[in-house]
């Protein structure tokens, strides 16, 4: 073997950037200066929060997407197109639900020419190996979720592939499945059974990272980029309740939430700040419900993150987001990894229905930039009503076109619920008006 | 384990009969005579027609039927082809699309009879003195009567293949061809085959008006079943067209049991559902071919051949793919060049159209075309709005019965593929007899075929009425007015709209055979644009035609963007429940 291919870098990313057109006609970056290598023989993960572009990496590192600048080489040549020898497991399965399970895992062998007997032998080959076997002729609606995954495995495994590429590969499926398929990866590649080199794994779970990975990768949001790298040196199989698992999995945490405080100490952990704000929309009864769980025992009103993730079954990912909501309202704090309800939280927590809406109007205007404005813009009007358009054009100035229509459906919901202002759908407009 | 039947003693006992083969045999081998038996008639001289006139004898009408068969055959297969091409080139670039999707909706506004008047003519003169020109202008007929929503079906699956499958053929580097055929022509195979079973209920109509053509002073009678109601018409013979009326009960039922219902139960498959469905649809027709043995084992080599030519790997051309991309990449100016191409085009077009027209028509003739069309726009409006009020209701009532509504349905499906036209003879003695006024009485021959669309709509949309909301209505004591405005209607607007657009569109379409009718040498006339296209027609004057044909054109596009499409898109936006 050449010494030289061996050591080569199985991928290597340089300075990579990539921005996407915003709703005004401007570009939104999303991905800032990325640089990546992959050696054989790791798994790599990108953690981050959604939005935090890891995906649109992995879809740069795919071939799929093309970067806006800077250099992306998989075994030393640049990757235009898909390149050779790395393929991809995708969130959602992506299986073609017209074809059977060896009709599936074929397809890929198909496209490269591969004669028909050959092309039975090494997909059935695959279909055993990853347990998949007496499913052949099934087709992918007759499948549960676990098993069209293990198809989704099967497809990009048996077309012999250097690097395997996972976006968020367990994320759809329910936790008992996902760890099955978790550990029975796991094996094969600690057994060295899988055909591929390396992994590269895109993930928001912080315990799945730790699970499975060498190197992780976090991502900060907005633009992504890389926050921090942290080797993963504990021995497989790895126990989620080992303490220097808990540890890690807690250090993590402490990191992903504090990362931003220097940025923006007022709100941090908030995407971009002002009129600029993404919001994306988060039920106010799950809030209130937030508030009373960590009020109370045996929180008293402040929880760690990772049990709370634990206690309530939500993802890392959503906790945050309810977290950061809590704190752009000033009814809660994010602080080392734990969240922490404030007097006005409390407040909040003790009160009545018509006390709670009070609360919340009043920090709603003030710590929201865009609510402030249309309050204040309704209240001058001598009709007190304004069309929604005249914000989104605001929004747009900052914001992506979808960002923008997130950030009105989530001002939306929370302004009727604490009765600031009202929404007509068929008018588009906001106005003070109750309804008749 | 699956390579093991292919082994020896299971590969002969695989290509041993079994009882299914030979009723499969008999019915593949009927079909093929049939079909050559059928096709060796149309490449015949067209003195032939003359020397062997049609005859009203019902045992001739078996042949017939066939004829109007394998003519409806011809015009699908024409369809598909035509759909695949223009719409993959629609979906697959940008620049195409500019032109070739608002063309689309265009020509889907068009009233078809109108075209025959060029077609004939144009075929005619392609294979003189042949059958095969007049049969083609009548495959022509009916083809541009079920194209165009077979292709927007189609450019629409194709631009809604989901986005991860679209990824899945990317990194797996699958050639444009086979990308074609593995993953966009699968995706969009559902709709496909729904549209196309529209069209051929669409088509019966065309085809029996196609059969009979009279332009100026050229008269060409293909044998059919329309031409065959056309001479009945003629000779006064009532009982004839009782005969016709059965003979194409006859052919639809064929048509949709031995083709349409095996393709429906076949593409179930291709359905974009990752769960199972509770009730897939089932035919006799393709269990029966499921289950022979040796047709099937006979067949796969066809199969297989079919997979390869899928499997093909060749692509674009280099140079063709160097080209796109380079047009994407210069792509402001690109556009701009092909924009003012395009206007040219247009432009020029107009020019001819209106010189052609300004040779031989006054402006007085602009107003009669638009007043007629006001007349028959007012005749199009009161009919939908009576078969609105009949219909809702009972489509309602029916819809509500799960037990009654899977009866009623096929049956108003049906109704829906029955070609109207042939049953008009009897309304028109009707109206000669009691001597009624031909401008109100011949009106509802335009909706007679087309009214089934909003019933069997309405009743799907009541039968899909959600079970919970129908119980809380019960719960809260909602009755009567309340009940009909509140709960139900709401419920079934976007079905009833989708049903309502077919309806429309087919009435105006209707109203160039409806609002003139004969019966032998009596002639009624209804005023109104349709008359007015007819009428011209019948006196070879083109310009007329044209002029008529624009006219209905504009109307007919001015009401769908006008009336429907905000309806439509309200009822979409606001009615749509789950």
């Amino acid at each position: 073997m050449n010494e030289l291919i061996t050591n080569a870098a199985l991928l290597d990313i340089r300075n990579v950037s990539r921005s996407f057109p915003k709703g005004s006609g401007e570009e939104l970056l999303v991905l800032e200066n990325v640089d990546l290598t992959i050696r054989s023989g790791e798994i790599v993960g990108l953690l981050g929060r959604s939005g935090s572009g890891k995906s649109t990496l992995l879809r740069i590192i795919a071939g799929l997407i093309t970067p806006s600048s800077g250099h992306a080489s998989c075994r030393g040549s640049a990757i235009q197109g898909p390149p050779h020898g790395v393929s991809m497991v995708f969130q959602s399965f992506a299986l073609f639900p017209w074809l059977t399970v060896l009709q599936n895992v074929e397809l890929g062998l198909e496209a490269l020419g591969v004669d028909a007997a050959e092309r039975r032998t090494r997909a059935l080959a695959a279909i055993d190996l990853i347990g998949l076997d007496g499913f052949e002729s099934a087709y992918p609606k007759e499948l549960s979720g676990g098993m069209r995954q293990r198809v989704g495995f099967a497809r990009a495994l048996v077309v012999d592939p250097d690097l395997l590429l996972m976006d968020e590969p367990f994320s759809a499926l329910d936790v008992l499945t996902a760890e099955t398929l978790r550990t029975d990866l796991i094996d094969l590649w600690i057994e060295g059974r899988l055909p591929i080199k390396s992994i590269l794994m895109v993930t928001h779970n912080i315990e799945e990272a730790v699970l499975m990975c060498d190197r992780i990768l976090v991502f900060s949001s907005n633009p992504g980029r890389i926050a921090a790298e942290i080797k993963v040196t504990l021995p497989h199989p790895r126990n989620r309740l080992d303490p220097p698992f808990r540890q890690l999995v807690d250090s993590i945490y402490a990191r992903m939430t504090q990362r931003s405080e220097p940025r923006a100490p007022s709100v941090e952990g908030i995407q971009g700040t002002g009129m600029g704000m993404i919001l994306s929309p988060v039920s106010t009864n799950v809030l209130a419900g937030l508030i009373e769980e960590l009020s109370g025992p045996p929180y008293n009103g402040r929880a760690d993150l990772p049990v709370l993730a634990g206690t309530l079954h939500l993802e890392a990912d959503e906790l945050f987001h309810l977290g950061e909501t809590l704190q752009l309202l000033r009814l809660a704090q994010l602080k080392d990894g734990d969240l922490v309800l404030t007097d006005a939280g409390k407040r909040f927590a003790a009160g009545d229905t018509d006390e709670r809406k009070r609360l919340f109007a009043e920090h709603l205007v003030t710590y929201v930039p865009i609510v402030g404005l249309v309050r204040r813009v309704l209240d001058e009007r001598p009709s007190h009503a304004a069309p929604v358009a005249r914000f989104r054009n605001e929004l747009e100035d900052y914001m992506s076109e979808h960002a923008a229509t997130e950030t009105l459906g989530a001002i939306t919901s929370w302004a009727r619920y604490a009765e600031l202002f009202a929404y007509d759908e068929n008018a588009e407009q906001f106005s003070l008006e109750n309804p008749e | 384990m699956a390579g093991q039947n292919t082994s020896p003693p299971a590969l002969g006992r695989a290509l041993l009969p079994n009882f299914w083969d030979a009723i499969a045999l008999v019915l593949v081998i009927a079909g093929l005579v049939l079909i050559v038996y059928g096709a060796r008639a149309t490449n015949a001289p067209l003195a032939d027609l003359d020397v062997a006139p049609l005859s009203l004898d019902p045992s001739h009408l078996p042949e017939y039927a066939l004829r109007t068969i394998l003519r409806m055959l011809l015009a699908i297969v024409c369809s598909l082809i035509f759909t695949f091409g223009y719409a993959a080139l629609a979906a697959k670039s940008r620049r195409a699309e500019m032109v070739l999707i608002p063309l689309l909706d265009i020509l889907q506004s068009v009233p078809i009879l109108g075209f025959l008047t060029f077609t004939v003519v144009f075929f005619m003169n392609l294979f003189p003195g042949n059958v095969l020109g007049a049969e083609l202008a009548s495959v022509f007929a009916i083809f541009t009567s079920q194209a165009w929503n077979m292709t927007f079906s189609m450019y629409q699956s194709l631009r809604g293949v989901p986005k991860d499958l679209d990824e899945v053929s990317q990194s797996f580097h699958l050639t444009g061809w086979q990308r074609f055929w593995q993953l966009d022509v699968p995706f969009a195979t559902p709709g496909l085959v729904w549209n196309t079973m529209m069209s051929m209920s669409g088509g019966w109509f065309f085809v029996v008006a196609s059969e009979a053509i009279t332009v100026g002073n050229t008269t060409v009678t293909l044998p059919g079943i329309g031409s065959y109601v056309s001479l009945a018409i003629q000779q006064q013979n009532l009982p004839a067209v009782g005969y016709a009326v059965v003979a194409m009960l006859v052919v639809i039922v064929l048509y949709d049991q031995l083709l349409f219902r095996p393709i429906v139960a076949w593409a179930d498959k291709f359905r974009f559902e990752q769960t199972a469905s509770a009730t897939a649809p089932t035919s006799w027709m393709l269990d029966l071919f499921r289950r022979t043995r040796a047709l099937r084992a006979v067949s796969a080599p066809i199969g297989r051949l079919a997979k390869s030519f899928v499997s093909l790997r060749f692509d674009a051309p280099k140079a063709w793919a160097a080209w796109q991309s380079r047009m994407a990449a210069s792509s402001l100016t690109g556009d701009l060049v092909w924009i003012v191409l395009i206007a040219i085009a247009v432009a020029a077009g107009a020019w001819a159209v209106i010189s052609y027209l300004a040779g031989a028509l006054t402006f007085s003739d602009v107003l009669t075309a638009v007043g007629d069309g006001f007349l028959t726009l007012a005749r199009v409006a009161v009919l939908m709005a009576i078969a609105t009020v009949i219909w809702v209701p009972v489509g309602v009532w029916i819809g509500l019965r799960p037990k009654l509504a899977e009866r009623v349905q096929p049956l108003a499906q049906f109704l829906a593929a029955f070609p109207a036209n042939i049953a008009f003879p009897a309304f028109v003695v009707l109206i000669v007899h009691f001597g009624l006024n031909a401008d109100v009485w011949l009106s509802p021959l335009m909706i007679l075929g087309t009214q089934w669309y909003i019933l069997f709509n309405v009743i799907a949309g009541a039968s899909a009425f959600p079970n919970d909301l129908k119980e809380a209505a019960g719960s809260f004591h909602l009755r009567g007015w309340r009940w009909w405005v509140k709960v139900i209607l709401p419920g079934i607007f976007p079905y009833y709209v989708t049903g309502a657009i077919t309806a429309s569109g087919g009435s105006w379409n209707a109203s160039i055979v409806a609002e003139v009718a004969t019966w032998g040498d009596k002639q009624l006339t209804a005023a109104g644009l349709g008359s007015y296209i007819a009428n011209a027609t019948a006196a070879g004057n083109f310009q007329k035609v044209v002029l008529g044909i624009a006219v209905m054109c504009i109307f007919v596009t001015l009401f769908n963007r006008l009336l429907w499409r905000p309806l439509y898109a309200f009822g979409e936006r606001r009615l749509r429940l789950g």
